[in-house]
């Protein structure tokens, strides 16, 4: 049997050949066949997982609480000391210096990713803003987020931290952000699928060990982890019940 | 719950005493001293089934001006404002336990040092295996207008 293995699509391109080099190892681990299925589109994958195409998933926290509590998945493993954060991002020149500022009729950009989004809309309440009083242009990636507030195409833009932080240091100088989440407790997981439930503890201690070796570490060095923490499911029911409270 | 020590009180101060719920009583001391909740941050705690506290982030600590060994163990209501009206909470429970749904509002909590901060917060039952095991709440910084709103209703209630 080939089981199935997903990435959330708010994976960096720059680590989309270290998924693959990942599946490869986790493949000698296990003796299994998995393929791996990565999507740029979060409503395309969505709909693969209402259809049980997976059985492994690296999932954003928004997702994760849907394959948790509707599909019997099992989280069991993170990447160490990283939680998602985001960041609302204005151009340098911009008058706007505080929340406070942001009038209504705002002109976002941002991209689907579901987290960074809802985390962002929170931190934009302050200013009595919601998604009434705002209007948002969807892109595809990070950098063209940049590109349209450079351009004056819009007044702010919502990004991941990690993203933002790896912008290059010219687009950056035309950047500048103006407000940061400090969450610490929202993060992307690793869950296991029924089918592979079996296979559980071996996958885990093996996730587990890879910062131990030399292989391992270059592995996890280019999906930009120190190594995997161990998730226990109380541990992503927390962060669940937490993301409930922030969706309106 | 011990009484508020004038020791902790930074600033003028007034003396209320406050009835709880459960029946105890506590004086507490206010000053109008506010500290503004940072942007970005959620105060996050989970409390058991009765609502004593079971958990608190960092953020939590900060604002309220408690130590963490303070706060566990305690009622939520440590953190009550005598400006804050009774029908609120009543609102609260009854949303939780009855009706079994999400509860938000505008809260506006006391300090250790008498002073207050505002926050918009939502709380939820953590249910696991079909069961209530405790309650979670995350605020966040709500904006001035909404305040001010809260402020007038609780005002009058
Ligand atoms: C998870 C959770 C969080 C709560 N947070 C607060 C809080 O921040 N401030 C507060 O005054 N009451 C909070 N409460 C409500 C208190 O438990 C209590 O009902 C309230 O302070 C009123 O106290 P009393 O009804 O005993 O007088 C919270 C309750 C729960 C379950």
């Amino acid at each position: 049997m080939t089981y199935n293995f997903t990435v959330s699509p708010d994976f960096n391109p720059s680590y989309l050949s270290g998924w693959f080099i990942f599946n490869t190892w986790l493949q000698r681990q296990t003796g299994e066949a998995i393929h791996l299925d990565l999507y740029d589109d979060f409503d395309l994958q969505r709909q693969a997982i209402a259809e049980d195409k997976f059985d492994l998933i690296y999932a954003n926290p928004y997702d994760a609480s849907v394959l948790v509590r509707e599909k019997d998945f099992v989280p069991i493993a993170c990447p160490a000391g990283k939680s998602d954060e985001a960041v609302i991002v204005v151009a340098a020149d911009s008058d706007i210096n505080t929340v406070e500022d942001l009038p209504v009729g705002l002109r976002i950009a941002a991209t689907k990713d579901p987290d960074v989004n809802m985390m962002c809309m929170i931190m934009l309440e302050p200013a009595d803003l919601d998604r009434n009083n705002t209007t948002t242009q969807h892109r595809d990636t990070y950098v063209l987020l940049a590109k349209d507030l450079i351009r004056g195409e819009a007044d702010v833009g919502f990004f991941l931290e990690e993203t933002y932080n790896k912008l290059s240091r010219i687009v950056k100088s035309q950047l500048k952000p103006l407000v940061q989440s400090q969450i610490q407790v929202i993060n992307h997981v690793l869950l296991l699928g029924p089918a592979l439930q079996h296979r559980q503890s071996e996958i885990q201690q093996a996730l587990l060990d890879m910062a131990t070796t030399p292989v391992g570490q270059s592995l996890l060095e280019s999906l930009s982890f120190t190594a995997w923490a161990k998730v226990e499911p109380e541990d992503t029911e927390f962060m669940i019940d937490l993301m409930d409270t922030l969706e309106t | 719950m011990d009484d508020m020590q004038h020791i902790d009180i930074v600033g003028d101060y007034s003396e209320v005493v406050m009835q709880y719920f459960d029946g105890s009583r506590r004086r507490v001391l206010v000053t109008n001293n506010e500290t503004p909740m940072p942007d970005g941050r959620l105060i996050v705690s989970r409390t058991d089934p009765e609502g004593i506290i079971t958990h608190v982030n960092d953020s939590f600590v900060d604002m309220s001006g408690f130590n963490r060994d303070e706060l566990i163990g305690q009622p939520h209501y440590i953190l009550r404002h005598p400006d804050m009206p009774a029908i609120a909470f009543k609102g609260l429970w009854q949303t939780l336990l009855e009706e079994g749904k999400k509860w938000h509002g505008y809260v506006k909590n006391l300090r250790k040092d008498g002073g207050f901060y505002w926050v918009y917060a939502t709380v939820i039952a953590n249910v696991r295996n079909n069961q209530v095991v405790g309650f979670t709440s995350v605020r966040r910084k709500p904006s001035r207008r909404k305040v001010e709103e809260a402020e007038a209703l609780y005002k009058i209630l």
